[in-house]
């Protein structure tokens, strides 16, 4: 009964429209999965089979692209429901637990972040103690730092969103480092170095580096704006391109690595 | 007579005073500032890297592993401090990390061994000899698809069970006492006791990042492409491993576990208390320059010049050396084969990320030896190093 309902839904016009291959059954048809799905397509169509032996890659880059994909699905529906304004944020947060039905975004959100910064950590670990970012892998080995580092950075932005204690402190202590900025910041070494002429400054409390990323002179509303449109709209944005090259540089290299 | 977590939660106090083991929390928290428990830390490390093909057998380190997790969740059960600081919501990731990095580590060491072993027979390594291909559909796709499936029922899992803390609506008159950065900027956090926020905060994160890029251009070993292996890079993997498990991990464990108000050490089992009053240290090295014999008991006598530059001479001549002359000492002494098989440039730019990060350490044991606050203090310039 059922073989014979699939069997009809797979000779209509719709489904050989959108999978133009068999049943992945035999060598070809596996090969046509992998070639003809632009997500699959990712993957080369064979690899090595130590190369993808759990032992091997932990699994670690795969898992930070999962949780990359899971904090963009949450991330998004925690949109719906907070304004990054400072007269709603915190009550925002709150309703999340109270009044979302299911509501555990964002647990799901706030942990997931934690488990990517773990994630990607070990992942760049396993790849350095497999000398993976050996030649021909430098470049994307460059390209992975920077990831690294975006992945960090979303967690900061995003750990002022809730604006309680813990968030406008944590992000207090973090911005005042660049305060420190030698030669842009305001207490860092040779802050009087820029001038425009003797006596008037260039670098004040109002134009250090410490105001280019609070837009202020301390974590107030329009930190937690600028804060709000880095955290969703642009490193995102930014990371998801890393991502591809990331992902395309892997097969262009050669897969995953093993022995040569 | 121990209790356990599930009775505070009944809404009873769980822990029952042991009054034999107060001795030995008391011993723990005496030795656990960074000024004992880090050498100890660093002596751990390197013999674990000696002794890599013992401590990777599975019966040694699952008893380590074994162990561990006993004495690092057994302590919940009886002391209530620590207990306060492990189920803290926020610190559950670093518990993890931990475990991750522990067990990740094993599993690294292990097959280097295995490699190893075989690299000094002169075999082939364990994956050349059953390297076959594979097609990724079926054997890719359903590994990845199992990973998804079990990861997402964990963050569901983590996410029900744990609620995300929310502390009371910010405040920007009323600082918590200690303010912490999030906790994977607490290694830079940290160093912040050793060195000004600029230094900290700016230059040292840069150095990592541009150290971490530049690595692949200035490790120019062709061995251990591909495979987990000790013997053919041991320099790369110490350094590195070094830097990643000591500098940055343990540094973290001990900002988000150990830093309490002020941002004063506290061991373990001790109470954060908010009055504690630990005594300052501001000695610099142009102190000792100029008048050693207040401060070693021996030597000349001299007062501080009053020309900041004269008066820092001695500070600004040591760190010139050590960034500048330093690289061109190793290149002519132990460092040589390396410096020829690199070529000049791409070992300067490694010799010279290498001695900024050998300045941590260096600074925290003058720091413990002699109580050195700065090696350059220029308060005129915000120069303080």
């Amino acid at each position: 009964m059922l073989t014979t309902a699939l069997n009809y839904i797979r000779s209509t016009q719709v489904w050989s429209s959108i999978f133009r291959h068999g049943i992945p059954r035999d060598r070809r048809t596996r090969v046509m999965a992998v070639m003809s799905n632009v997500f699959l397509h990712l993957h080369p169509v064979a690899v090595r089979k130590s190369g993808i032996r759990l032992s091997f890659t932990w699994c670690m880059g795969g898992l930070t692209f999962f949780l990359f994909l899971a904090e963009t699905i949450s991330g998004i529906l925690l949109m719906f429901y907070y304004r990054p304004v400072i007269e709603y944020a915190y009550a925002d947060i709150q309703g999340l637990r109270a009044h979302v039905t299911l509501g555990v975004l964002r647990e799901i959100h706030r942990w997931g972040a934690h488990a990517m910064i773990i994630s990607i950590w070990l992942h760049m670990m396993r790849v350095f103690l497999t000398g993976s970012y050996k030649p021909p892998r430098e470049f994307n080995w460059g390209v992975g730092v920077i990831l690294l580092v975006l992945t960090m950075l979303l967690s900061f932005t995003g750990y002022l969103l809730p604006w309680d204690q813990l968030a406008i402190w944590a992000i207090t202590v973090g911005s005042n480092m660049g305060k420190a900025t030698p030669v842009f910041g305001m207490q860092g070494p040779f802050s009087d170095v820029l001038a425009f002429r003797e006596g008037v400054p260039m670098v004040t409390t109002k134009s250090d580096a410490a105001f280019l990323l609070l837009a202020g002179t301390k974590v107030g509303a329009p930190a937690l704006m600028r804060f709000y449109v880095l955290h969703c709209i642009a490193l995102p944005v930014v990371a998801g391109v890393l991502i591809a090259i990331h992902f395309w540089r892997i097969r262009k290299d050669g897969g995953i690595s093993g022995p040569m | 007579m121990f209790s356990n977590p599930f009775l505070l939660a009944a809404g009873r106090d769980p822990f029952v005073e042991l009054p034999q083991l107060e001795g030995v929390k008391q011993f723990v928290n005496n030795w656990s500032p960074p000024e004992f428990s880090l050498p100890f830390i660093v002596l751990l490390f390197i013999v674990l890297l000696l002794t890599y093909k013992k401590w990777t057998k599975p019966v040694i380190a699952l008893t380590l592993l074994v162990v561990f997790v006993v004495v690092y969740f057994g302590a919940m059960l009886v002391d209530y401090n620590y207990y306060e600081i492990l189920k803290k919501a926020d610190n559950v990731p670093i518990t993890i990390m931990l475990l991750g990095c522990g067990i990740f580590l094993w599993t690294a060491f292990r097959q280097a061994a295995r490699n190893d072993v075989r690299l000094e027979a002169g075999k082939p390594l364990v994956d050349e000899e059953r390297d076959d291909k594979v097609l990724v559909w079926p054997d890719l796709v359903y590994t990845e698809l199992i990973c998804l499936v079990l990861a997402s029922a964990v963050l569901v899992i983590w996410a029900v069970v744990l609620p995300a803390p929310l502390e009371s609506p910010a405040n920007p008159a009323g600082p918590p006492n200690p303010s912490k950065a999030p906790w994977y900027f607490l290694g830079l956090q940290e160093m912040l006791v050793y060195f000004d926020p600029w230094m900290a905060g700016v230059i040292l994160p840069v150095m990592i990042i541009t150290g971490l890029i530049a690595m692949p251009y200035f490790d120019t070993n062709p061995k251990g492409n591909g495979y987990y292996t000790f013997r053919e890079r041991p320099f790369a993997i110490s350094v590195w491993l070094f830097g990643f498990l000591i500098l940055w991990v343990v540094l973290i464990v001990f900002g988000v576990f150990l830093r309490g108000p002020n941002w004063n050490f506290f061991g373990p089992f001790a109470y954060w208390d908010a009055n504690m009053q630990v005594p300052l240290t501001n000695v610099m090295m142009s102190d000792y320059f100029w008048n050693p014999k207040d401060l070693l008991g021996f030597g000349w006598s001299y007062a501080l010049p009053k020309n900041p530059f004269i008066r820092e001479i001695s500070g600004i001549v040591f760190t010139a050396a050590w960034v500048f002359i330093l690289p061109p000492l190793l290149a002519r002494t132990v460092m040589r084969k390396m410096c020829m098989q690199l070529g000049t440039f791409r070992f300067y730019v490694m010799a010279f990320h290498l001695v900024i990060m050998a300045m941590l350490p260096l600074k925290m044991a003058l720091r413990w030896l002699l109580t050195l606050k700065y090696f350059i203090y220029l308060p005129e310039y915000n120069l303080n190093l």
